[in-house]
């Protein structure tokens, strides 16, 4: 609970999280806790089809059972132009996202929602939905990213023109885009190489899997006014959303944010949200939905899988001269998969001159991809950090060593464009180094695997406030919801700058009606962004409590100085004036102004690029091909901790789902296109029975852009892990696997074959 | 105060211009191929509405979608951010994360 001899009072202590108490009695307000009087359930009618023409859809018997208070059909959905908008901070194309809600024409992935229903019971609803008759012309469909590139595969969206190919094609395919990057010459570079690793890598996509699936209860006034209560990781990104795919103003929608049970990027579009608007309006009545798991699987977007293809060339003492990395990701139904941050993030880490990315965008019959920690990243991670593990191996370098020859510093270019600004990459390749880890004996079987990520982090915009309590205790308001301790990072920041006790300081996160526009809470940029906002608030207050001050003492605010929660007589000032603590102001605010209260509202630039090191052991039954996780530490460059332990936090966690993503996760589908393990039973994620403790090494080279030095840490830790685990999982079984997951059946089979 | 270094004039060089680095696919589309030139503004607004009278249409693409680089700093949505003499600006892809 102390300071760890940090220079600050409260930030960088691990203080007891706000929201802990409710979370751990059970009392926090998910999703799905919240009623209204009057309240009725909506459920989702889904394609049982990969791909197939919409006919019609007769809905009449189900509208005639009674019970059934609203039906909704694409047919209530405003028919939006396909275009490519400004959204929030990113491209969207809000015809997809409509389309992707509600199937308009076609179904493109089994489980696409084709109608729902609100009815006064769950039984009811559920009784409705099989009376709905679709008509479906059942088409070809494709699965496999590979395959959707075909000439021949079977085209999911007839104006699917690839962009970035000069000149254009003629015809329409499921390559979206084509995004090149390009530094140096990289034939050149290529032509000096004495070592050249060349190797081609697969992986699945795989599911945030978060435990709480998507949950909503929308209700419509009778003069329109929406209210919206769900957990998301951005209430102004559902607002948006809705309002955009039905034609609202962003002041009819008012989204307010629940309790959020794991996002990890899923959970940074909508899906339910506006069904539950749509039916609460022909209802009238307040509509709640919520999915069921096998509906999270089959509906919501996974991340992407990819195929990619590395070339590495290198001297003989290890200096990197050429990079190339050709990856194709696969988006779901719609485009919009991160093959660009893929392309932009895989060579990031190291000091290239020459390198080159291509990405493309492809579209296959599966659920469209989502967000989730670090997009495009850990994929391009996999193949390039596996590529480099090979090329230590043919160098017999250290595989520290070898990163540490190659890594990126200060004023580094990096292939997409910029120099690299302050960072500690190096700084995790040498704690990394000499963790005790590095050096510890291995036993037979056993294998020890490293690799490093990188991750660009954002800022973005944000609002906050601060208001002080007549008590002298303070409430910060802030618009981003907490998904990963956020809460309790403003509120010691808070009190940090006030200088008062943490304890005195109380965070929420507000509603859209309640606190300026926040982006969504993603791109590991809350406690940066919105920390700012928070820490310009608190300034603000500051800057009144000094006002006050030299009010009651009838002297200038510049002969008040604010230390430890505490206005004192600026130095030199040698009259009786004693000093007023913050509780003493905010006591007498009537008399000196009314209330006190500071907000700030930002865009914050200037967000701190992260890097990782992780090192892993694994243990392998060569009977089996089952690999275990023995042993695993984390080292990053955390810029500063605001919140030790919660960065610890975020650390294990994202080192858990990429051991989870390298081992054991993916899709199984059967020859029609449909999911065959919506569950977590098939569907196999690490639990903590699986994994051994994490260990975790916080770097701190502090963002200088931030007023505690900030970076983000939240997307980082789930980059290096695929590689790391399938380094270790090559060394240990003196086979290489380059085709995610590593499972079992794959390992033994590349034993038996070796 | 400190002096400025001999022959300045009391600042940079008056030559002296920020440079803008395309990467060569966004060059083809916007800039005939041209990946590198030096541009003579002191914040983004003014160096895009130069870029725009070389490149018309130049404005317009880089004014969704695109986040900026300036001196190694990665702006979402930059307007007046400051553009130094020897400054080094990259468009970029909008970035989100999840």
């Amino acid at each position: 609970m102390g300071n760890e001899g940090n220079k600050f009072k409260w930030v960088g202590t691990r203080q007891v999280r706000p929201d802990g108490v409710d979370k751990v009695t059970g009392q926090a307000t998910y999703g799905a806790d919240f009623t209204l009087p009057g309240m009725i359930t909506g459920k989702v009618l889904r394609s049982p089809h990969a791909h197939a023409r919409i006919r019609s859809i007769d809905t009449s018997a189900a509208a005639a059972l009674p019970g059934v208070r609203a039906i909704v059909t694409a047919a209530d959905f405003p028919d939006l132009p396909s275009e490519v908008v400004a959204g929030g901070e990113a491209p969207v194309n809000y015809r997809h996202v409509s389309c992707n809600t509600i199937a308009r024409d076609k179904v493109l992935y089994e489980g696409h929602a084709v109608a729902a229903v609100a009815a006064t019971s769950t039984a009811i609803a559920d009784e409705a939905l099989a009376l709905i008759k679709v008509d479906y012309e059942v088409l070809p469909h494709v699965i496999d990213v590979a395959d959707a590139m075909r000439d021949d595969a079977p085209v999911l969206h007839d104006d699917l023109i690839t962009s970035g190919v000069d000149p254009a094609p003629k015809k329409a395919s499921n390559i979206a885009s084509r995004t090149e990057f390009v530094l140096g010459d990289v034939a050149k570079g290529f032509g000096e190489a004495e070592v050249v690793i060349e190797r081609k890598y697969t992986t699945q996509p795989v599911h945030q899997g978060y435990i709480e699936p998507h949950a909503v209860v929308a209700s419509v006034a009778a003069d329109g006014m929406a209210t919206i209560w769900c957990s998301s990781q951005g209430q102004f990104m559902v607002r948006e959303f809705c309002a955009k795919l039905l034609k609202l103003d962003d002041a009819s929608i008012r989204v307010i944010p629940a309790e959020i049970g794991g996002g990890f990027g899923g959970k940074t579009t909508v899906y339910l949200e506006p069904l539950a608007l749509v039916l609460s309006r022909k209802s009238g009545r307040p509509v709640r939905m919520v999915m069921t798991r096998e509906e999270v699987f089959r509906a919501s977007g996974p991340t992407s899988g990819g195929v990619l293809h590395v070339k590495l060339g290198a001297k003989h003492d290890g200096t990197l001269v050429a990079a190339d990395i050709e990856l194709a990701y696969q988006a779901g139904a719609f485009p919009g998969s991160p093959a660009i941050p893929g392309c932009m993030t895989a060579f990031a880490c190291y000091d290239v001159p020459n390198a080159r990315a291509v990405g493309y965008d492809v579209v296959s019959n599966r659920p469209k991809c989502a967000a989730y920690r670090a997009p495009g990243a850990p994929l391009s991670a996999f193949a390039v950090e596996s590529a480099m593990d090979e090329l230590a191996l043919q160098l017999k370098m250290d595989p520290i060593e070898l990163r540490l020859k190659n890594a990126a510093k200060e004023g580094t270019r990096a292939l997409y464009g910029p120099k690299m600004p302050t960072i500690g990459f190096v700084e995790t390749l040498e704690a990394a180094k000499a963790h005790p880890h590095y050096s510890a004996p291995l036993k037979p079987n056993q294998g020890r695997g490293v690799a490093s990520g990188f991750w660009f982090n954002i800022g973005g915009q944000s609002s906050a406030a601060v208001h002080v309590n007549e008590d002298g205790t303070a409430v910060v308001v802030s618009g981003n919801p907490d998904i990963g301790g956020s809460r309790a990072s403003m509120a010691l920041m808070a009190a940090e700058v006030l200088g008062i006790d943490y304890n005195k300081v109380k965070p929420i996160v507000a509603d859209t009606a309640s606190v300026g526009y926040s982006f969504l809470t993603g791109g590991s940029r809350v406690t940066f962004a919105t920390g700012k906002a928070v820490v310009d608030a608190a300034n603000d207050v500051v800057s009144q409590l000094r006002a006050r001050a030299a009010k009651l003492w009838k002297c200038d605010v510049e002969e008040v100085v604010w230390k430890d929660g505490v206005a004192y007589p600026a130095q030199g000032q040698t009259d009786t004036r004693t000093q007023l603590s913050l509780a003493e102001i905010a006591a007498s605010a009537a008399r000196t102004g009314g209330p006190i209260s500071g907000k700030a509202c930002i865009n914050a630039g200037g967000a701190g690029p992260g890097f990782g090191t992780h090192i892993c052991d694994v243990e392998v039954d060569p009977e089996t091909g089952r690999s275990s996780v023995i042993r695993y530490t984390v080292v990053q460059d955390v810029g500063r901790a605001i919140h030790p332990s919660y960065c610890e936090g975020q650390l294990q966690g994202g080192a858990v789902q990429g051991i989870g993503w390298a081992l054991n996760e993916e899709y199984l589908y059967d020859d029609k296109g449909r999911l065959l393990n919506p569950g977590f039973l098939d569907y196999r994620m690490p639990v903590a029975s699986d994994m051994p403790m994490i260990d975790t090494v916080m770097v701190e080279v502090p963002n200088p852009t931030h007023p505690f030095g900030v970076r983000g840490v939240g997307e980082v830790p789930i980059v290096p892990p695929l590689a790391a685990v399938a380094n270790a999982v090559a060394r240990a079984a003196d086979v290489r696997v380059n085709d995610l997951p590593i499972s079992p059946p794959r390992l033994l089979s590349a034993i038996l074959h070796k | 105060m400190i002096p400025p270094p001999p022959g300045t004039g009391g600042g940079f060089p008056r030559h002296a211009m920020a440079t803008v680095i395309l990467q060569p696919a966004f060059a083809r589309r916007l800039t005939g191929g041209v990946t590198n030139l030096d541009i003579d503004a002191t914040d983004y607004q003014a160096l895009v509405e130069q870029l725009d009278e070389q490149f018309p249409g130049f404005a317009e693409a880089v004014a969704s979608h695109v986040a900026v680089a300036i001196d190694g700093q990665i702006y979402p949505n930059p307007l007046l951010e400051p553009i130094g003499p020897t400054s080094e600006v990259f468009f970029l892809p909008a970035l989100e994360g999840g």
